[in-house]
């Protein structure tokens, strides 16, 4: 039944409790306004039937309603609405109060990414593993606009809110892999800004944040330089791909050779563009850094000056990796990298 | 006052619209509006107060430490001034109520000139802000730490300004109906416009009366 | 077609208000007449409806394709902006109080004009300036927001959002002012003889709707500005890096918004009480329970305002008493739709094309209106808020309920204001059209909702794609829908049939003076003996102008 109900109103899969308690609700709401629906479209097509006008002069008696009428037209769908609400609203509280073992992660929404931290640091972009069956709490901020943190199979809904932490928690019960959106209008790619929840068996996931902990660990020991937010130990390019990934380039410039809001990066190193204003130019180190610190100086033609200024987001040797990276793409066999089309494709586990 | 349209069979009184009745029937409806006119002015001044109140709230310290910092004896005389104004506007109202319109013009430039009066001080008030860098948002130059000081004078140059903006209409639409006045465009049985001009100002007066508790004292 | 009975007299009225004074564009400019001002705005609300009908189909055109298809996102965020500001502000708001009110309440009330002629013009041209900041902002630009402008977004981003906010600001004190002269007038002009309880329905709906106008405008009006004045010189009153809570914007816009979508439906409804009893010549059941509820609505309207919240992190304390005043909310629309139905009752219902429209609207509005019950329910909104589900929900009201009124309206009014009929053939065809094409656009997006799609999506994943290529199609049909009633009511203007003071055997008052109304609305005024919705006398007095003496006491029959 409830299968059934689900497929017809187009439902995604119920990976918690919780949502298949809203769902509940949903389908009694649903039949009874479809009952109640017909009963008035029955009694009109009667009305119709029966009443047509039969003769141009034709009188009709006043009818006037009694204090019966007016006690069933108002009592009836009234008990049904406190009573829906009745079911709903503790559904609603119930999401304020998480349990007190649940596990916290933090969760970050900016223009066009989600950010995902756990306790001891890990932490993750666009992806969020949670382990299956356990309680979880989220602390959700932003750190530009309003976004919403939106998972359909969860039935789950939080605003990021910039400047304060709001609450949300869930219990998924299913392993899987769901869609999470960005639910609250926030500019240009607002529709991009997806992110994939991973629910992992509860075993998996304690060896994945281990290992997780232990990578960072193990970093912060290697190199502590102050000032250098980048992980040591892997390649400069490497760390360039991490860098425009956490800074979002990707939301906007491709690696595979598609056009996206902006020009893809494959290929670019050397490459002779030309401007908006007519110009040619050689797109060497100096005039890839340029174009991350000042982007509206050089716009490239066809292309909207949107991108904006990453002058004293980045540092130094981060700067320095982003073009290392867009180098290494030079060599258009190189790199295929993920696709980042507005369909929607599972993340690969790393 | 009520005779008067039977009193005068020769024609309507020229003020009276060709959709009304009676004089009487406009004068209601002109009062009515008037009132309904109000309730938007007073609603558009709510958005602010509220606005104040809620930061108010969430800036308790800051809030009234930048309140102390204000002229608190300036508000209080144009509280003052403001009052008096109202006094003359409505001694002005009875006047014309009794046919002594001329009369009712000085009280009404009277009143103007208490108007000016308040706004002389409020300018005054203005500059002070002005060179201690006491500036709305971004160009708040305060010694208040942190976004409260920055916020209370938004909200204050806001409500206040907005304030002096009625003010200032208040000002005009007494000079044009006290000048009408003069004329001798009113009588004791017409004399609408210049209740309705008065209750204008009394409007202004009473906001004033919300605003100053509201932002010089805590 | 001979929709006259023969017993009228004067079948096309030779000196009317479309001819007195005058006929050149100059004195339609200058007119205080609440007639042509009433026309003046339909003319200009239409124009405004095929703009944002233009955006509509721009809409639905991008998401035939998950990815790009005529656009980039850019486009696409300031489209449905627009679409939303333009069908909000300038079509949906003043569309029936600011046309068809202005036409018809002073003649429901018997008076010759408003109480303020000259503000009502200037509602006209503040309503053209507003109109004009706004298209000029769009012009250059464009703002890409959302007709919400929630802020810090709509304080940061670089398009043109302070034009839009001064139009949306100067169309309020249009909105005001329309809403102050029809309270003052229902107050203060009633002809004798009309009292409260005679009073058409009509006017007691619009009289609920000009006091929303009026208490919530101004302070959509100071929020606007507001957000204004922080776009241009971010003074942070709503900025969170200057200390600024954006959740109270939301607030402050709500407050009016919520009323506002009021502000759509009252009117609609205003049109529907009429409709139904005229063409079921019967009087309307209830009178008293369904003039009250219009201002239960507008009462209890003002207090629901947080439902638009829910996931905003506001505490289950206040979330708990906007939902459930939601519910309190629905009681009154659901007392107004059972006593259209039972006004049905032994009746004698002659179907023609306003009538098709109410039955249009009657279930297009429990469907739109039963799932604004379901978002009210708190849980389920959670997954629901800023999906398509919500979009639905609204366009069930406002196009499904609201434009549906309007073409009920439009057809019922139609041989008042001009005094021709239209062509019943076409209209049926084009209401087939519009009702068949609504279903298809909007149905879809509930099940979109439901998957959870979220809006002001430019792009989608795949999955959604079915739904939303059958969504197109079907605006397409109601494209069509729309463009034949534009094509049959201007034929109509110029070869329909003429109509005679009364065609439909209605009781309303408005059907007391001939067709085009004469310049003062009446040249004799009735003594208003019959309530406006009164059948069971018939067919003693054929509906022609009843010369009678003013100010005559009336009857104390009513209903
Ligand atoms: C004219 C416009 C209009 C009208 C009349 C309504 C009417 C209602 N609306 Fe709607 N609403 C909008 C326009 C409108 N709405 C818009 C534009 C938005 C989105 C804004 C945005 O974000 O852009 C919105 C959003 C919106 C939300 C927020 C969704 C979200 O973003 O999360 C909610 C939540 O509670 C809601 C609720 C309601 C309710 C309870 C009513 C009630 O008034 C409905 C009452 C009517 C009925 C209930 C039908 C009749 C009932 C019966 C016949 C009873 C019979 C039943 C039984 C016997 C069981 N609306
Ligand atoms: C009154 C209000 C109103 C009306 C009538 C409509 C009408 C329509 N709307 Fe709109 N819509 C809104 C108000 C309205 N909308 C609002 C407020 C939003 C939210 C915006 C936001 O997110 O900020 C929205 C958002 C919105 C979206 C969601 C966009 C998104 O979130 O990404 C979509 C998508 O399909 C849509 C589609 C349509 C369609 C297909 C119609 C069709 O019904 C239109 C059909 C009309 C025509 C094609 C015009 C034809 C006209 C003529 C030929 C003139 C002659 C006419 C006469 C004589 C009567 N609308
Ligand atoms: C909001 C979208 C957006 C983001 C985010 C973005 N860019 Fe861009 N970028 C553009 C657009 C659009 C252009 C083309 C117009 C221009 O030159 O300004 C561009 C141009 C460029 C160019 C010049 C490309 C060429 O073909 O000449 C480089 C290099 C570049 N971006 C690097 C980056 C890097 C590195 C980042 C991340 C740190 C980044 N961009 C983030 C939108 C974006
Ligand atoms: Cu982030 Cu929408
Ligand atoms: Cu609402």
């Amino acid at each position: 039944m409830n299968d059934l109900l689900r497929r017809l109103l187009d439902l995604p899969e119920q990976a918690s409790q919780h949502a298949r308690d809203v769902d509940g609700l949903h389908y009694f709401i649903v039949l009874t306004t479809l009952l109640v629906g017909l009963a008035i479209f029955a009694t009109t097509i009667w009305f119709l039937v029966r009443f047509q006008r039969r003769g141009e002069g034709e009188a009709t008696p006043e009818v006037q309603p009694t204090r019966w009428h007016e006690a069933v037209f108002i009592g009836v769908p009234l008990a049904f609405f406190l009573l829906w609400f009745a079911i709903g609203f503790p559904q609603y509280v119930d999401l304020t109060r998480p349990p007190p073992d649940a596990m916290d992660v933090f969760v970050q929404g900016k223009q066009w990414m989600w950010k995902f931290a756990y306790a001891g640091g890990p932490s993750s972009l666009d992806v969020l593993r949670v382990p299956a069956g356990r309680p979880v709490r989220l602390l959700i901020t932003s750190r530009d606009v309003i976004h919403s943190f939106f998972v359909p199979a969860l039935r789950l809904k939080q605003d990021a809110l910039p400047g304060r932490y709001t609450e949300t928690w869930f219990n998924a019960d299913r392993p899987g892999r769901y869609q999470i959106f960005c639910a609250e209008y926030c500019g240009l790619s607002h529709s991009g800004m997806l992110a994939e929840l991973v629910v992992m068996p509860a075993s998996d996931f304690d060896d994945w944040l281990a290992t997780q902990r232990r990578g960072l660990t193990r970093a912060q020991d290697g190199a502590p330089t102050p000032g250098e937010a980048l992980l040591p130990g892997t390649s400069l390019v490497e760390q360039g791909r991490t860098v425009a990934a956490e800074q979002g380039c990707f939301k906007c410039h491709s690696v595979d050779g598609s056009r996206h809001i902006g020009p893809t990066f494959l290929g670019l190193y050397r490459r002779h563009e030309r401007l908006s204003t007519g110009e040619l130019v050689t797109a060497d180190e100096a005039y890839i850094t340029r174009s991350m610190m000042d982007p509206a100086a050089q716009v490239v033609a066809d292309y909207q000056n949107v991108m904006p200024s990453f002058q004293g987001r980045m540092t130094p040797p981060e700067v320095a990796a982003v073009v290392e990276f867009v180098k290494s793409l030079a060599n258009p066999a190189e790199q295929p990298g993920p696709s980042e089309g507005p369909a929607y494709e599972p993340i690969p586990s790393k | 006052m009520a005779d008067h349209a039977a009193a005068a069979p020769g024609g309507p009184h020229a003020a009276l619209a060709h959709h009304f009745e009676s004089l009487e029937k406009q004068g209601q409806a002109q009062r009515l509006g008037m009132w309904l006119f109000l309730a938007t002015e007073i609603l558009l001044f709510t958005a602010l107060f509220a606005a104040y109140g809620v930061y108010r709230y969430l800036y308790t310290g800051a809030f009234a430490e930048a309140s102390r910092g204000l002229a608190t004896w300036m508000g209080g005389v144009n509280t003052f001034v403001l009052v008096t104004s109202s006094l003359t506007v409505a001694l002005g109202l009875d006047a014309a109520r009794q046919g002594r319109t001329r009369r009712t013009a000085g009280l009404f430039f009277l009143s103007i000139g208490l108007g000016l009066v308040f706004m002389t001080l409020k300018a005054v008030e203005y500059r002070h802000h002005f060179l201690l860098g006491e500036l709305p948002g971004p160009s708040y130059r305060g010694h208040i730490p942190g976004s409260g000081g920055s916020l209370f004078f938004s909200l204050y140059f806001l409500i206040t300004g907005l304030h002096a903006f009625h003010v200032l209409a208040g000002m005009t639409v007494l000079g044009v109906i006290g000048v009408k006045a003069w004329r001798g465009a009113y009588s004791a049985e017409y004399h609408v416009p210049v209740e309705l001009a008065g209750l204008y100002w009394h409007l202004v007066d009473l906001i004033w009366i919300f605003v100053f508790p509201l932002i010089y004292l805590q | 077609m001979s929709p006259s009975p023969a017993s009228s007299p004067p079948v096309y009225a030779v000196r009317n208000y479309l001819n007195t004074p005058a006929t050149g564009l100059r004195s339609w400019l200058t007119t205080r007449d609440h007639k042509r001002i009433g026309v003046m705005f339909l003319v200009a609300v239409t124009v405004a409806f095929a703009v944002g009908g233009f955006f509509a189909m721009l809409i639905r055109v991008e998401h035939l394709t998950p990815g790009p298809t005529i656009m980039d996102a850019m486009t696409y965020n300031r489209v449905f902006t627009l679409h939303g500001v333009v069908m909000i502000f300038l079509f949906m708001i003043p569309a029936i109080p600011s046309g068809f009110g202005n036409f018809l309440l002073p003649i429901m009330v018997g008076a010759k004009d408003v109480a303020f002629p000259r503000l009502n013009l200037l509602s006209f041209y503040l309503y053209l300036l507003g109109a004009g900041i706004a298209l000029w902002g769009m012009i250059h630009g464009g703002a890409d927001t959302g007709w919400t402008f929630y802020t810090p977004y709509s304080t940061t981003t670089s398009s043109k959002v302070v034009p839009i906010l001064l139009g949306a600001f100067v169309l309020g004190f249009s909105s005001i002012l329309t809403g102050l002269n029809f309270i003052v007038t229902t107050h203060t002009l009633r002809a004798p003889g009309i009292t409260w309880t005679k009073l058409p329905l009509f006017v007691w709906s619009i009289y609920a709707t000009s006091v929303i106008q009026i208490l919530a405008t101004p302070v959509l009006g100071m929020t606007l500005l507001l957000v204004a004045i922080e776009h241009a010189f971010g003074w942070g009153i709503f900025d969170p890096a200057r200390g600024g809570d954006p959740v109270l914007f939301q607030h402050f816009f709500w407050f009016y918004s919520h009323p506002a979508v009021y502000i759509m439906i009252l009117p609609a409804m205003a049109v529907i009480s009429e409709v139904v009893c005229a063409f079921s010549r019967k009087n309307i059941f209830g009178y008293k329970a369904v003039a009250y509820s219009s201002l239960g609505i507008a009462f209890v309207g003002f207090f629901t305002w947080g439902h638009h919240l829910f996931t905003s992190g506001q505490s289950p304390y206040d979330a708990g008493i906007f939902g459930a005043l939601s519910m309190f909310v629905g009681i009154f629309t659901a007392i107004k739709v059972f006593n259209w139905v039972a006004t049905m009752y032994k009746g004698s219902i002659d179907f023609k094309t306003p009538f098709i429209y109410f039955l249009g609207f009657l279930f297009f509005l429990f469907f739109g209106g039963m799932t604004g019950i379901a978002l009210a329910t708190v849980s389920l909104d959670i997954h629901w808020q800023d999906t398509y589900f919500v979009v639905a929900h609204f366009h069930f009201i406002m196009v499904g309920s609201t434009m549906m009124a309007f073409l009920a309206a439009l057809h019922y009014w139609w041989p008042k204001m001009t005094g021709r009929m239209y062509s019943e053939r076409w209209a049926l065809v084009a209401a087939v059209f519009i009702i068949l094409g609504f279903v298809f656009t909007f149905l879809p997006q509930f099940l979109l909702g439901n998957e959870g799609m979220p809006r002001r999506y430019f792009s989608y994943p795949e999955r959604y794609w079915a739904l939303n290529v059958a969504s197109t199609a079907g605006a397409s049909v109601l494209a069509i829908g729309f463009t034949i009633v534009l094509g049959y009511i201007l034929v109509a203007l110029r070869y329909g049939a003429v109509a005679g003071p009364n065609p439909w055997g209605s009781r309303g008052y408005e059907w007391l003076t001939p067709s085009p109304p004469p310049l003062e609305n009446f040249d004799v005024l009735p003594a208003f003996e019959r309530g406006p919705h009164q059948y069971h006398d018939l067919p003693a007095a054929p509906p022609t102008p009843a010369p009678g003496p003013a100010g005559e006491a009336a009857g104390a029959s009513h209903g």
